[in-house]
């Protein structure tokens, strides 16, 4: 029989709590209207939340190393694409 | 002895490439994925920056609520489709289909969810190209045009998602073939049909043909259903980025009022 690649069901679960957790206190940030700080709030609780969904439920902490090089790579394509976009729009 | 111990690690190393390559076609489609829906939330950047107060005064209409609900639902059902592919990995087939079934429902309820949402909004005359909405502020228009493109594309992503998770269903779910039958056993022609009468052996025997031998090779259910196990974890990832994209939909939409 092969190894199991997936996590004890309990692991799941409490991934789960946590972005539930997370979820609660996005809405929550946004209800006391941070002004500016609202968005970089909602998009930095939004990156946690992402990011335990990659690690845990798709399995990126566990996988091999070429997984996490292109992971990397795109979410870097997707950054330089963004800031020199924000760039071009702020600095024209 | 050495030999058959090298051959036996050949053997796992050939599996064991064949399941990550399998794994890394599908993120190479995720990523074109992410690329696309990024591009999107750049387009969404470059308008909010343009027309602040527009974008405001348009989130206000959403209600967060049924938003949170959705966010709730995709949540879950995430976690659901972790718990199915975890439990086919312990060749726990049936619990497995169980979890796959209530992923599709989850999704369904999204979906439902959305259709109230979008006929509401169609109600007062909110979609792209509507009067009322040609007749707003530019910054209001591009809300909209944007909110229904992306929660348009999103939505049409989750129905692509259950489709696939049904699909997976019913191939985890499927019994293996039970009855065999040999017929035919004669010089001209030798076959085997299974019990949907399905050929599964034709053989043009000759004249000088005496002697047919046969082995069935009968396998457990769950040995069966866990050779889907990698297409399932694919399945998932797929769930799971759908799932990642409503995460930055739902506060950009709903939560910046």
């Amino acid at each position: 029989m092969e190894k199991q690649a997936t996590l004890p069901y309990g692991k799941y679960v409490m991934v789960w709590f946590g972005l539930l957790a997370l979820t609660a206190l996005t809405v929550t940030a946004a209800s006391l209207h941070f002004g500016k700080w609202s968005v970089l709030a909602a998009i930095i609780i939004a990156t946690v939340k992402s990011s335990l969904v990659v690690l845990y439920f798709m399995n990126m902490k566990y996988e091999e190393k070429i997984f996490k090089i292109m992971l990397a790579v795109a979410i870097l394509t997707l950054m330089v694409i963004m800031v020199l976009t924000f760039a071009d729009i702020l600095f024209r | 002895m050495s030999t058959a111990a090298h051959a036996d690690t050949g053997h796992h190393l050939e599996h064991h490439q064949d399941h990550t390559g399998a794994k890394i076609g599908m993120w190479l489609f995720l990523f074109t994925e992410l690329l696309m829906f990024g591009s999107l939330f750049l387009v969404y950047s470059d308008y909010r920056m343009q027309f602040p107060a527009d974008f405001h005064y348009s989130a206000s209409t959403l209600d967060p609520l049924v938003g949170t609900i959705n966010t709730l639902i995709l949540l879950t059902s995430s976690l659901t489709m972790a718990l199915a592919i975890a439990a086919l990995d312990r060749n726990r087939h049936r619990v497995a289909v169980r979890l796959m079934g209530v992923t599709i429902v989850l999704g369904g309820i999204f979906l439902i969810n959305k259709y109230f949402e979008w006929s509401a909004k169609f109600a007062h005359d909110l979609y792209p190209g509507s009067e009322t909405l040609s007749l707003m502020a530019e910054g209001e228009r591009q809300f909209f045009n944007l909110y229904y493109a992306m929660t348009g594309l999103h939505g049409l992503h989750v129905l692509a998602g259950m489709i696939i998770i049904a699909v997976m269903l019913w191939l985890v779910a499927r019994k293996p073939r039970q009855k065999y039958m040999l017929l035919d056993v004669k010089p001209a022609r030798v076959a085997l049909q299974d019990d949907s009468e399905r050929n599964l052996l034709v053989l043009p025997a000759g004249e000088d043909l005496h002697e047919v031998h046969v082995t069935l090779v009968y396998e457990k259910h769950e040995e069966l259903s866990r050779r889907h196990l990698i297409h399932l974890e694919n399945t998932g990832l797929f769930w799971h980025l759908v799932d990642l994209i409503w995460i930055f939909l739902f506060p950009l939409f709903y939560l910046i009022t």
